[in-house]
């Protein structure tokens, strides 16, 4: 075993970590980065279309009406002084994003171009806005390249292929983490003032999942074993448009350009579901209406998927109905969307500039997560009482400035913003911090773990225990949910936790890049967080943004203007047996804006 | 369909298999538009999870999985069986040290990427209004193409010059350093096309064209290569050739 010592320790180079890294670093402080993939390969360069700023660049806009959108795209559940922190500190960040060297594309005038996107409307819900700052359709890859070089830049220290799979506490603080060096199967020690977890999502949960594999919720899992609540798990977003089968997103961009969902009689439906925006309403109102039209037969074939077509000759038609003069080519077609038009040509067959896309909702991003305040720092009960030394920021935190549904080109907002409020919040914290001893025997739990997953002689393959409790969250918490389904979740994936404690069989006894006990000990993660939010999900008896009941159809202001914490009741990380939770619904809603706006209210939401 | 596997591997840990050695995997059920990703994830996790090998996104976009897939630098999760056939042979990419089955060391490769100097540079003061520098659409369009790489490492391990000489920069971090040097905002030009005129830099380049088709974006690498030539020749991105200075890279 090796021990490193820095003042800080970022897991995760993401856009979250990366952003915090740039940041600690450039206050002063000794970091390290440690990842479980090369930071090039982070989740955040799959980020398509756009990052949300009320820049301003084609007509007017104003951070207010962002944080509108954000808290009405939330359903009420964000929290209003988070939300106001995002939008208003959107534009600063993603100027600097600029000043790092972002190639955004370019409006004739030689600025940031926009477009529209999802939710995101002009003077409070009247018109949809260009907000969306982007780079083609591969924004989130411009991001984290951007972040990436300038890193290198301020020759940040990097540990790459090194897995964290503990935190370490002592004195009621965070210490640091352990990982596993992959090339070798070391275990190494970093110990530290502070620690920021930036370890992104879980879609990994889901069947069909826009994410990537590595996506297993690492960060929140290990954190929660540590008695660190999980906030609002109940919601994840399933994004409207995946592709057919394979999940694989195809950006809100393609409905930002023009494009439309039709059902198999060719209609348009969202008019019905969404009078005034249509396409453009909020995603969990859209993949809502697909799951209706499905069920109602008018699926593709009678199938469970709809058509999104963005073919020049249909967008043109849309638009002259509206009543508007802009038409569209299929050459700005291919300029504004190469990246889909290429997977649609490698994994359908499909050119979307002649023939329509089939799609289906995919499971996409965690609303919820590890709580924090709007500095990154973790918050452990409903006091917002501060853990000392641990923060987290971008996906596997819950701030929460996403409420119940996540509005699109907000997450690579909430990276740049909160990591970089997260990393200064650092370099402050490390000058007056003492660095608090390790605690006795640091890696022996998590030793002994692995011991048992490595040389477990059961009959269970984890690839086996994987996909049945992704079938059974897609089936019961999914975009709709209901009791009795939910409860079926979670018995099914209860059983499959027994096995992953008693019945394992793994066939790499290795240390070095033994991916089987690695992928191993993510299901594990996995499987705890499938049953969180599960348990969360049945406990919220009401429907508010991405949590559907059906058996609780409206949303109740009275009774649910809060957030859920999750705690776990287990003695320790690795203790075996249910996963029992206790459910804290004392966190109220922050509704700052409310209090002197009164159009920040709560109130039915139409889109 | 049936589909038989033959892949290249290699544990450093057992004894007899740590030497280079193929091993047959026969998988049915395939169809034709699966990916070889999900081939691989099935052999390991249905048939032998010793198997190790990169991946994240899945979908051609995070660069872990390039390996060398019937002779040619792929993706693994972008190419489909319907387009190799019912015989597939899988092997690491060449060029950079196997540490396990398909997985290579990346530092060599990494340590190129650092070497040219691949970050942004400007240090004139920011615009007054406190807003984004301008940068019209035509000099966003110049470097374009040389943003899309994704570091996989298809184009400099299919590189014949590369093989020979591990010290030779390759043209991934040409790619990387061209994305900067004909960006009109930045201002390290100069510096990395000194670095990229030095002797393992592109003069190593015998223009076999290799990495362009072994490219999963579709960059015009060797076309980026020959601008890089051409400007370290001009002494500028978009200078006026110097007699001089074409004798003095001869
Ligand atoms: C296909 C797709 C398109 C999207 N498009 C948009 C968009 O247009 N606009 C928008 O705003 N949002 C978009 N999103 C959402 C957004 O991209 C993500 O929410 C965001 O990038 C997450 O960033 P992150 O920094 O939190 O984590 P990630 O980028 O996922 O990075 C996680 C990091 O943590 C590391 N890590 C994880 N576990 C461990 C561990 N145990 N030990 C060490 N390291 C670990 C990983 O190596 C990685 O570096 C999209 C998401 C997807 C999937
Ligand atoms: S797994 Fe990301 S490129 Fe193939």
């Amino acid at each position: 075993m090796q021990t490193h010592q820095f003042d800080a320790i970022i897991v995760g180079a993401g856009g979250a970590g990366l952003m915090a890294a740039l940041y600690a670093s450039k206050g002063g402080a000794n970091v390290a980065v440690v990842s479980k993939l090369y930071p090039t390969r982070s989740h955040t360069g799959t980020a398509q279309g756009g990052i949300g700023a009320a820049l301003g660049n084609h007509e007017p806009d104003n951070p207010l009406w962002h944080a509108y959108d954000t808290v009405k795209g939330g359903d009420y559940l964000a929290d209003q002084n988070a939300a106001k922190v995002l939008a208003e500190n959107a534009i600063d960040a993603v100027i600097e994003l600029e000043h790092m060297g972002l190639p955004f594309d370019r409006t004739p005038e030689g600025r940031i171009s926009q477009r529209r996107f999802g939710g995101h409307t002009s003077n409070f819900g009247e018109k949809p806005v260009r907000r969306a700052c982007h780079a083609a359709d591969r924004t989130g890859h411009m991001i984290l390249q951007t972040l990436y070089q300038q890193c290198i830049k301020n020759e940040v220290k990097f540990f790459d292929e090194y897995h964290v799979v503990d935190v370490l506490m002592n004195n009621g603080a965070c210490v640091g983490v352990v990982a596993v060096q992959l090339g070798t199967g070391e275990l190494h020690v970093f110990h530290g003032k502070a620690t920021l977890f930036a370890t992104g999502g879980w879609g990994k949960i889901w069947q069909v999942t826009s994410n990537a594999h590595s996506l297993t919720g690492d960060g929140a899992a290990i954190t929660f074993r540590r008695g660190v609540p999980l906030q609002d798990m109940e919601f994840f977003q399933f994004h409207p448009t995946g592709i057919y089968k394979m999940g694989i997103l195809i950006t809100e961009g393609v409905r930002g350009e023009g494009g439309v969902l039709l059902n198999r009689h060719g209609e348009r439906f969202m008019e019905k579901y969404a009078p005034r925006i249509k396409d453009l309403a909020s995603r969990d109102v859209v993949s809502r209406a697909i799951y209706l039209e499905i069920r109602d037969g008018n699926g593709i074939q009678g199938k469970d998927y709809v058509y999104l077509d963005v073919r020049p000759e249909t967008v043109n038609r849309y638009l002259a109905e509206a009543g508007e003069t802009r038409r569209v080519t299929g050459e700005e077609i291919e300029k504004k969307l190469p990246d889909i038009l290429d997977f649609c040509r490698v994994y359908l067959g499909v050119d979307p500039v002649k023939e329509p896309m089939p799609i289906q909702p995919t499971a996409h991003y965690a609303m919820g997560g590890i709580p924090t305040n709007v500095d990154a720092e973790v918050v452990i009960d409903e006091n917002w009482t501060v853990l000392p030394g641990m923060y987290a920021a971008g996906e596997c935190a819950c701030v929460s400035c996403h409420g119940a549904n996540r509005l699109g080109t907000n997450s690579l907002v909430d990276l740049v913003v909160f990591g970089r409020r997260g990393g200064m919040k650092i370099a402050e914290y490390v000058k007056h911090a003492d660095l608090i001893p390790l605690p006795a025997n640091p890696t022996a739990e998590i030793e002994a773990e692995f011991k048992r997953i490595r040389s477990s002689k059961g009959k269970s393959k984890p690839g086996e225990l994987r996909g049945i409790m992704q079938k059974v969250m897609m089936d019961y918490v999914g975009v709709f949910r209901e009791g009795a389904g939910i409860q079926q979740a979670i018995d099914t994936v209860q059983e499959l936790r027994e096995r992953y404690q008693t019945d394992l069989s793994l066939d790499d006894q290795g240390y070095k890049f033994n991916t089987d006990l690695i992928e191993t000990w993510e299901l594990g993660c996995l499987l705890d967080l499938a049953q969180v939010t599960a348990k969360s999900a049945l406990a919220r008896t009401e429907s508010r943004g991405a949590h559907s009941r059906e058996d609780f159809k409206e949303r109740d202001d009275q009774n649910w203007l809060v957030h859920t914490l999750a705690f776990s009741k287990l003695a320790g990380p690795y203790q075996p047996g249910a996963l029992h939770l206790d459910l804290n619904t004392n966190k109220k809603v922050d509704l700052s804006l409310a209090e002197t706006d009164p159009r920040f209210a709560p109130k039915e939401r139409v889109y | 369909m049936d589909v038989t596997f033959r892949i290249r591997r290699l544990n450093p840990e057992i004894p007899g298999k740590d030497k280079p050695y193929w091993q047959e995997f026969k998988l049915s059920d395939v169809e034709p538009t699966d990916r070889v990703l999900e081939m691989l994830h099935r052999i390991k996790w249905e048939q032998d999870g010793t198997l190790a090998f990169r991946r994240s996104c899945a979908h051609g976009v995070c660069g872990s999985d390039a390996m060398r897939i019937n002779g040619v630098n792929r993706l693994a999760c972008k190419v489909l069986v319907k387009d190799l056939g019912t015989k597939i042979q899988v092997e690491p990419i060449l060029g950079l040290p196997v540490l396990k089955d398909l997985i290579v060391d990346m530092e060599p490769f990494f340590a190129h990427y650092r070497q040219v100097m691949p970050f942004f540079v400007n240090d004139t003061p920011l615009p007054e209004d406190g807003r984004e520098r301008l940068q019209s659409p035509q000099d966003r369009e110049r470097f374009d193409d040389t943003t899309k790489c994704i570091l996989c490492a298809c184009c400099t391990t299919a590189c014949p010059s590369f093989w020979a000489n591990g010290s030779y920069v390759g043209p991934a971090a040409i790619v990387q350093a061209h994305r900067f040097i004909f960006d009109s905002r930045d201002q390290a030009a100069a510096d990395r096309l000194d670095i990229l005129a030095e002797p393992d830099g592109v003069w190593r380049c015998r223009t076999i064209f290799n990495c362009t088709p072994a490219c999963p974006r579709e960059i015009e690498i060797t076309k980026a290569i020959g601008e890089v030539k051409l400007a370290i020749m001009r002494g500028s991105p978009e200078g006026i050739i110097q007699v001089q200075d074409i004798q003095h890279e001869a």
